[in-house]
């Protein structure tokens, strides 16, 4: 999310020295193999799509399954014993949250989070925090962001236990972190759609299907990071602390969890933001809140609306983001013990004062007259310039005839060719550049992934998928390394950027819906363009990071030799951060794919709308042999482009 | 290393015992939402389509529920079949505008028990196949099935390959185009623009620069105003006709829109019920406050405002004694 983040998740994988001189023997070899089988194989095996008799028919069975559940949700033990109480704590947190925070008024919950920002940010980020739930006020949002957040508070705790109790484990147990990484790098590749229609089958429509779905998304990083607290512990102190006679529970408590510190703090923070980028996500399965007030706006193609609600998302996001930070910083630096126990006290009465002055004033609701409305302006700017871009635009022409262009020429033949492919020859494809960049077993991961698809028999549908997602990762890697490049030049640029990538970072998708369909108009086109927004964010944050991490001795001493900029940077820069671009790919990748969904609601077709199509019709079968098929290309994809081992969070 | 996780266990498996065996069983029909009834006020959950006419039935009822029965209403977003499932474990407690599930009616109505009928919404629906007017005035014969191979081509875009495009839209509508378009030997490509917002935007752009386009649509629609659209005539529709969802080939039915109330909703809470039951107004009026909404940009309370002011005498008789 922040550089904060990008920079601990560099330390979190290891280069790979010996790796790369090892794939530039086998390159050759390789690929003169892969051609000689190619040609054999088109006269011993002939082409065409995945064969129909390799394929297996869940409909019957996932129907069963579904209908067998809504016939017993209401009577068998299973729900009325286990689901049930589930489904009852987390109504009942929620709610408890949500009339604490609606008891505080407008007026308490803004003292609390600016005097909780004080203490532990600082008195700069005490004032963007007023300052941005004011804004949540004034915007008209008051009350469905108080239910987002008493939403978040409940699934970050609950993400943040769980998390920690696996972290904890795989961090004590070598067994539970070798079992643990596989299952926790297949949940970071994951999109979030493809589990709302399971959850939402048992749970049902409502807020603990939502608290659920987003626990499942936001507990990885968090359970990520804290073993890699744990095992990074440094040997010296525990060594030190074995020999003054500790015990393991001794040890773990004082030596080890206090070392691991900035690793948990980190983890808090991504999963704070994994779960707000899933507040939006879940309003489609009746979250509520803000991100079903931008979901309704959607409905009535208001633009101007679905941004009003979508604001409040990114300034909490910006603002817990930046606490967090700042508290993980902060670690290390100047003792506090001494003074923390009066501040908090401070920040506390001072909570109560204000909420109880407030209430006794004006009660508690935010006060109706005072709401700038921002939607009328921003449609008509919207209007403005899809109206002026759309075509007709002189020499260049208009963003429709781009993409019908970039429809004809780069969609098309991209799709048509893999689907021309014979079946064995794209998996052969697959092996063949999953050996290259990276190890045997990335590559039968990566091949049974792949095939794995053709048995669900999705394999066109996949590959019209595939064929969308190569193409957003393509465009978002030219501009994301151009920006990137730039802002790593110069630090204006970079301080220019910072809050832009924020916005577009923590902007919940559904907003630019619209924009892109009246840019780019309904296909496969806007699907491409949505996708690389979401994208470029991170590719930029990790191309700048990784360039700027460029060791300064070898700039310096090229810089010495008489090195232009530009040979500096193709000839050191560049090389220098290479795992560091072969990260942003990984990463473009990744994000690009989680944008499938959300491509199926502006015609993208394929898979996105399969999964759309599922939850919106109750179809299990469609609905999870979509998202199914979604998992197992992101994991391919993910496993193809990943050169190094990795642990990091998803998202970036 | 193995002793820290001793507790852990014990710890994990003492609160799965507690909660499987500690507390009674749970009630999976009554699982109202944690937003409900804060503030001591009675809440009704109302369940909102993503269509706008969905939106404006919720928005009148809501301004009468609350301004006029005193209650405090909340609505969520979810697509109809969803719906009926929230419908069934009270998420929600009404459906105001259903296009017609007999398979979730079948089980929840009658099976269940769940739900109960909410009577007629006096608004009735119709499905079909429109091209723009300014295209049908230009070119007549449009408007007749048989002609549409002729004009194909002028419907070709960049998704559609090279047959014409049929666009189609959000995945929660009920839809036979692609048998259609099969059965009836058309040379058109069915495109799914995904979602109501992605098809009314691009049947703006079209319509602003006077394309001619091929779109799945509905009536009561109010985007009908803004750009007037003629129905293409598809084999008329007879009962039963489209009983086989791969040999369709008629059009589609009319459709008295129904609502639904969860059953214990209807039998307990009283007024708000009633007044529900009782909720039925005609298909100009919705489009009027519907306009409101997604034209003018009025938010729905402001334009459900506007319209309650106005027929006073009409939603007069909603309103239980």
């Amino acid at each position: 999310m922040t550089a904060t983040a990008t920079t601990a998740r560099f330390t979190a994988f290891g280069s790979s020295g010996t790796a790369g001189s090892l794939v530039r023997h086998r390159t050759g070899l390789l690929l003169a193999a892969a051609v000689a089988l190619l040609v054999l194989g088109t006269f011993l095996v002939g082409g065409g799509a995945w064969p129909g008799d390799l394929t297996v028919d869940l409909t019957g069975p996932l129907g069963g399954v579904s209908d067998w559940i809504i016939d017993n949700r209401d009577t068998h033990p299973l729900f009325l014993y286990f689901f049930g109480h589930i489904s009852n704590g987390v109504v009942l947190s929620v709610r408890g949250v949500y009339l604490v925070l609606l008891a505080a008024g407008w007026a308490g919950v803004t003292a609390a989070a600016g005097l909780i920002a004080w203490r532990v940010a600082g008195i700069g980020l005490a004032l963007s925090a007023v300052v941005a739930f004011l804004f949540c006020g004034l915007l008209g949002m008051w009350v469905p962001t108080m239910q987002t957040l008493a939403l978040m508070v409940v699934a970050v705790l609950v993400s943040v236990v769980v998390g920690a109790l696996l972290g904890l484990a795989a961090g004590l147990s070598d067994r539970v972190f070798r079992v643990l990484r596989p299952v926790l790098d297949t949940m970071q590749v994951m999109p979030a759609f493809a589990y709302l229609l399971p959850v939402v089958l048992v749970f049902g429509i409502g807020v603990p299907a939502a608290v659920l779905a987003t626990v499942v998304y936001a507990a990885p990083p968090m359970a990520r990071l804290t073993a890699l607290g744990l095992r990074d512990a440094d040997p010296g102190v525990m060594e030190a602390a074995a020999s003054l006679g500790a015990t393991g529970r001794q040890r773990l408590l004082t030596a080890r969890l206090p070392l691991a510190r900035k690793e948990l703090l980190l983890g808090l923070n991504q999963t704070i933001m994994m779960a707000l980028s899933m507040a939006v996500i879940a309003s489609v399965i009746g979250a509520g809140g803000l991100g079903d007030r931008v979901y309704q706006a959607l409905a009535s193609v208001d633009v101007g609306a679905a941004l009003a609600a979508g604001i409040p998302i990114v300034l909490l996001a910006v603002v817990l983001d930046r606490v967090t930070g700042a508290a993980g910083d902060g670690i290390g630096s100047a003792p506090r013990t001494g003074t923390a126990r009066p501040g908090w006290a401070v920040a506390a009465a001072g909570t109560v004062i204000v909420a109880v002055v407030a209430r006794l004033a004006a009660g508690t609701a935010w006060p109706d007259g005072r709401t700038v409305a921002i939607a009328e302006p921003v449609n008509r700017a919207v209007g403005w310039m899809t109206g002026h871009l759309y075509s007709g635009v002189p020499v260049i022409g208009g963003t429709a005839d781009w993409a019908g262009r970039f429809t004809t020429w780069v969609l098309d033949p991209v799709r048509d060719g893999l689907q021309w492919l014979p079946w064995w020859a794209v998996l052969l494809l697959i092996a063949v550049l999953a050996m290259l960049i990276g190890t045997w077993r990335t590559t039968v991961t990566a091949v049974l992934a792949m095939a794995a698809i053709g048995v669900l028999g999705v394999w066109d549908p996949a590959l019209d998928t595939l064929s969308q997602v190569l193409a957003g990762v393509a465009v978002t890697l030219v501009a994301g390394f151009a920006v990137g490049i730039a802002s790593s030049r110069s630090e204006r640029v970079e301080r220019l950027l910072r809050p832009v990538l924020d916005v577009f970072q923590t902007m919940p998708q559904f907003v630019y819906l619209i924009p892109v369909v009246a840019l780019f108009g309904v296909g496969r086109a806007p699907a491409v363009a949505a996708a690389v927004i979401y994208a470029l964010p991170a590719v930029v944050r990790i191309t700048t990071q990784g360039l700027n991490g460029v060791d300064p001795v070898a700039m310096e001493s090229s810089r010495s030799l008489g090195a232009t900029g530009v040979q500096q940077l193709l000839k050191v820069q560049l090389p220098l951060a290479r795992p560091a671009l072969l990260l942003a790919v990984n990463q473009g990748v990744v994000l690009v794919l989680a944008v499938v969904v959300i491509g199926g609601l502006v015609g993208g077709g394929a898979l996105g709308y399969a999964a759309v199509f599922g939850l919106a019709q109750g179809d299990l079968a469609t609905g999870l042999v979509a998202g199914a098929a979604i998992v197992l290309l992101g994991l391919m994809l993910d496993r193809v482009t990943q050169p190094t081992r990795r642990h990091s969070g998803k998202g970036a | 290393m193995a002793r820290p996780r001793t507790p852990l266990v014990a710890l994990v498996s003492a609160t799965a015992l507690i909660a499987v065996a500690g507390c009674g069983a749970a009630d999976m029909t009554q699982q109202s939402s944690p937003f409900a009834n804060a503030r001591g006020a009675r809440t009704v959950t109302l369940s909102v389509q993503s269509w706008v006419g969905a939106q404006a039935n919720v928005a009148v009822a809501q301004y009468l529920l609350e301004h006029e029965l005193g209650y405090r209403v909340d609505t969520v977003q979810i697509d109809e079949v969803p719906a009926w499932d929230a419908l069934s474990q009270g998420r929600v407690d009404a459906i105001l505008e259903d296009w017609g599930h007999p398979d979730q009616e079948a089980r929840y109505v009658s099976d269940k028990k769940t739900i109960s009928p909410g009577g007629e919404l006096g608004v009735t629906g119709h499905i079909g196949w429109f091209v723009p007017t300014y295209f049908a005035k230009e070119h007549p014969d449009v408007t007749d099935w048989r002609n549409l191979n002729k004009y194909a081509d002028r419907f070709r875009t960049a998704e559609s390959g090279g047959k014409g495009q049929l666009l189609d839209g959000s995945p929660s509508y009920v839809t036979n185009d692609k048998a259609l378009v099969q059965n009836l030997g058309l040379d058109y490509q069915v495109v799914f623009s995904g979602s109501e917002a992605a098809q009314i935007t691009q049947i703006k752009q079209f319509a602003k620069e006077k394309k001619p386009f091929l779109s799945y649509w509905y009536k009561p629609q109010w985007l009908f105003a803004k750009v007037p659209m003629t129905e293409v005539r598809l084999p008329a529709y007879e009962d039963g006709c489209d009983a086989d969802a791969k040999k369709v080939a008629c059009a589609y039915p009319r459709t008295p829109l129904k609502k639904y109330l969860n059953a214990r909703f209807a039998h307990d809470s009283g007024k708000a019920a009633r007044f529900l039951k009782n909720f039925s107004w005609g298909t100009e009026d919705q489009n009027k406050v519907a306009l409101m909404i997604a034209d003018q940009k009025l938010s729905p309370q402001d334009a459900a405002k506007k319209w309650v002011d106005e027929n006073e005498q009409e939603w007069r008789a909603w309103i239980p004694r």
